[in-house]
């Protein structure tokens, strides 16, 4: 059988020069380049240098691979590695700059949750806008109107306007319609990570459902390795455009994490907020990379930039194992403290006890502010390798599968 | 499988209108979108469609008639004949000034979804339609107004409509490309529309320009429209050769405005 999605050499570059880097022109740049270029007595010879001096940026350079019918492939990468540009190219949104793609079947493309709802129109209005943005026909959205509405839990706001709507009702509604398509192919964008966790749940069990049991073909991209390795089973990683490695996920995720720690002097990947607060560096054990022998004391320090917010803020750390999922949690709510957040510039100590077991690992630190808003969320931002002794240098046996140890007081009773 | 989509450099010219063709149901649900908003976040919206004609009508039957003195073209009253031409002008206009804002203003679908990007300038020019409508039942009541009966000609109204509708939707084909390329292409509209209602004649009739500057002054394709209009509706006198003329370079726009926005199109959800 052949494939359902064949990708050949697929390239797209964009060309960046001194004058082309703005996204669009002005007619004013326009008019007085062109005066410029009649009145200077600039030859052809100064004009070829300016052509030369555009340089060509690949964001994708022939890429190729292949997709079998109910393939359930996630697409890895670092910010800029050419995720989205190559989603943007399997929806048609832009034109590659060279290759071919072959794809049997209906595409449909959720690159973003409720892609043009209109805030004057009701629910039910906006059911049927938004079904027909992504592709469905009136017979199809009204044959399936009822299951929507059900799945997204909102009967009684349906000729309410969605400007009215909270954020999390607006965002079911908009799941639900996506839910519901029924293409051959469905190219998911990091979509899921809107909504409240229980929400969240339902939404990747219904994307399941839509890839394990009805044999659809998924690709889909996200940061969150967790929810990649319930979804997918094959997976493809980009590095720089290029493709770097396609097969299992079990081999590709760990690849993926390691060369994310590896990045130094990476800019952090701001998952949420960023905007009014900003976490500028995380240290480990006042160092990067760090090594940290088990049950031995692990020290983090976050910096911040805090701008114009002085108010109260909660700061979270999470760590993922190699594989990348989340283990362990520390919340400041737990230990019933918030940080009064008083000067622009700022660090923040966190001490713990380190319970993992030998491995790498990596973490991601955030910040609510007192109503549980993200202040800012960066994702994967620093790693640390557990040794394989304790604090007290004897040497650690591998376990029964646990991840975590304990500082824990045995005895016989007597 | 039967259906099967080709990707590469170029692909999506050659089923250009087939596209067009399968997407047309999500045309239908767009304009109806605009409409539906349109009439909905203002109670003046279609207000707002009823009184800007009728007053800009007042003032140039006042200025045009009574203090130029300039002569009606044949039988019917003065406000009737300016209100006729404000018709298709004001369709031009605001189809003109929505269907350069539409792809702007729709940018998150451009950047999100797959679609013919004719379909967005197309169904704002309709909505511009659907304001025409409301205004040609004030022209009923002017009718009653006035005791004026029009004349059996106004069967071949819609053909005029048609003609209307192509200088609009090729004029604004170009300038909404345009418009996504140059961003501050916007602040000239407005003023191109200004300008427009001054050399087309809808404050006075086409039979004041002088004959020897007649087929020169057709080049403008809305003085065609505005007298097939009148000739339609009021049975004013049509000159036939700037008439064609009119049509011609009507016909001219629309190519050129499908020939550019084509063009560009493909690149818009890298530029915008």
């Amino acid at each position: 059988m052949s494939s359902i999605i064949e990708v050949e050499n697929i390239s797209k570059q964009f060309i960046i020069g001194h004058e082309a880097n703005e996204r669009y022109t002005t007619l004013r740049d326009e008019i007085s380049k062109r005066a410029k270029d009649f009145f200077s007595f600039s030859n052809r010879e100064t004009r070829r240098k300016q052509h030369a001096s555009k340089e060509i940026f690949f964001a994708l350079k022939d890429v190729s691979f292949r997709i079998e019918q109910g393939d359930r492939l996630g697409i890895i990468g670092r910010n800029g590695a050419g995720k989205s540009t190559l989603l943007k190219i399997l929806s048609r949104i832009t034109e590659p700059s060279s290759g071919k793609i072959k794809i049997k079947g209906r595409v449909a493309s959720l690159l973003e949750v409720g892609t043009g709802f209109h805030p004057e129109l009701t629910g039910r209005e906006n059911i049927f806008l938004n079904g027909a943005i992504l592709g469905m026909s009136r017979t199809e959205i009204r044959r399936k109107f009822d299951e929507i509405v059900a799945f997204a839990d909102i009967e009684k706001f349906l000729d309410t306007p969605v400007k009215r709507y909270s954020s999390g009702m607006y965002v079911r509604l908009a799941f639900a319609v996506a839910a519901h398509l029924e293409p051959e192919i469905l190219i998911v964008d990091e979509v899921l990570a809107v909504g409240d966790m229980e929400f969240q749940k339902k939404c990747i069990g219904k994307m399941e459902d839509v890839s394990k049991n009805e044999g659809r073909t998924v690709i889909f991209v996200s940061h969150n390795m967790g929810v990649i390795k319930t979804l997918c089973n094959n997976g493809i990683l980009l590095v720089n455009g290029l493709v770097s490695e396609i097969g299992s996920l079990d081999l590709i995720v760990p690849k993926y994490l390691n060369s994310s720690s590896e990045f130094r002097n990476v800019e952090y990947v701001h998952r949420e907020g960023g905007e009014i607060f900003k976490i500028t560096n995380v240290n480990i054990n006042e160092t990067k990379g760090a090594m940290v022998k088990m049950l031995s004391e692990i020290n983090f320090q976050i910096d911040f930039d805090a701008y114009n917010f002085r108010d109260d803020a909660e700061f979270f750390l999470l760590i993922y194992n190699n594989e990348g999922n989340c283990i362990q949690g520390t919340f400041q709510e737990d230990s019933f403290t918030l940080l009064k957040i008083r000067q622009q510039y700022g660090r923040v100590n966190l001490k713990m006890t380190n319970t993992l077991i030998p491995g790498k690992y990596l973490i991601s630190v955030g910040c609510f502010d007192k109503r549980r808003n993200f202040l800012d969320w960066i994702e994967y931002c620093e790693g640390f390798e557990v040794e394989g002794i304790y604090d007290d240098n004897r040497i650690y046996r591998k376990r029964l599968g646990a991840t975590l140890v304990n500082d824990s007081i045995w005895s016989l009773e007597k | 499988m039967a259906y099967e989509l080709i990707i590469e450099a170029g692909a999506s010219e050659k089923n250009y209108w087939k596209d067009l063709w399968r997407y047309r149901e999500l045309f239908y649900i767009l304009a109806w979108r605009d409409l539906k908003v349109r009439y909905k976040q203002t109670v003046m919206g279609a207000a707002w469609s009823i009184i800007r004609p009728v007053l800009t009508t007042i003032i140039f039957t006042f200025i045009f008639s009574r203090v130029a003195k300039l002569p009606a073209s044949g039988s019917a009253p003065y406000a009737l004949m300016v209100f006729v031409g404000m018709l298709p002008w004001q369709f031009f206009a605001n189809s003109l000034s929505e269907a350069s804002m539409s792809l702007i203003g729709n940018s998150n679908l451009i950047t999100k979804v797959y679609f013919p990007r004719m379909i967005i300038p197309a169904s704002s020019v309709i909505t511009s339609l659907v304001d025409l409508a409301i205004s040609m039942v004030i022209l009923v009541a002017m009718f009653f107004i006035y005791h004026f009966v029009p004349v059996i000609t106004i069967v071949f109204l819609p053909f005029f409509i048609l003609i209307a509708f192509i200088s609009a939707f090729g004029v604004g084909l170009y300038i909404t490309a345009l418009n996504v390329k140059y961003r501050d292409f916007r602040y000239i509209i407005p003023f191109i529309i200004q300008f427009g209602l001054y050399i087309t004649p809808v404050g006075f009739s086409s039979s004041v320009i002088p004959d020897r500057w007649r087929l020169v002054y057709a080049l403008n394709p809305m003085v065609g429209v505005v007298d097939g209009f009148r000739w339609c509706i009021l049975g004013s006198p049509l000159n036939l050769p700037s008439f064609l003329i009119s049509i011609v370079i009507s016909l001219l726009f629309l190519w050129l405005g499908i020939w550019y926005f084509r063009k560009t199109e493909k690149s818009f959800a890298d530029n915008i």
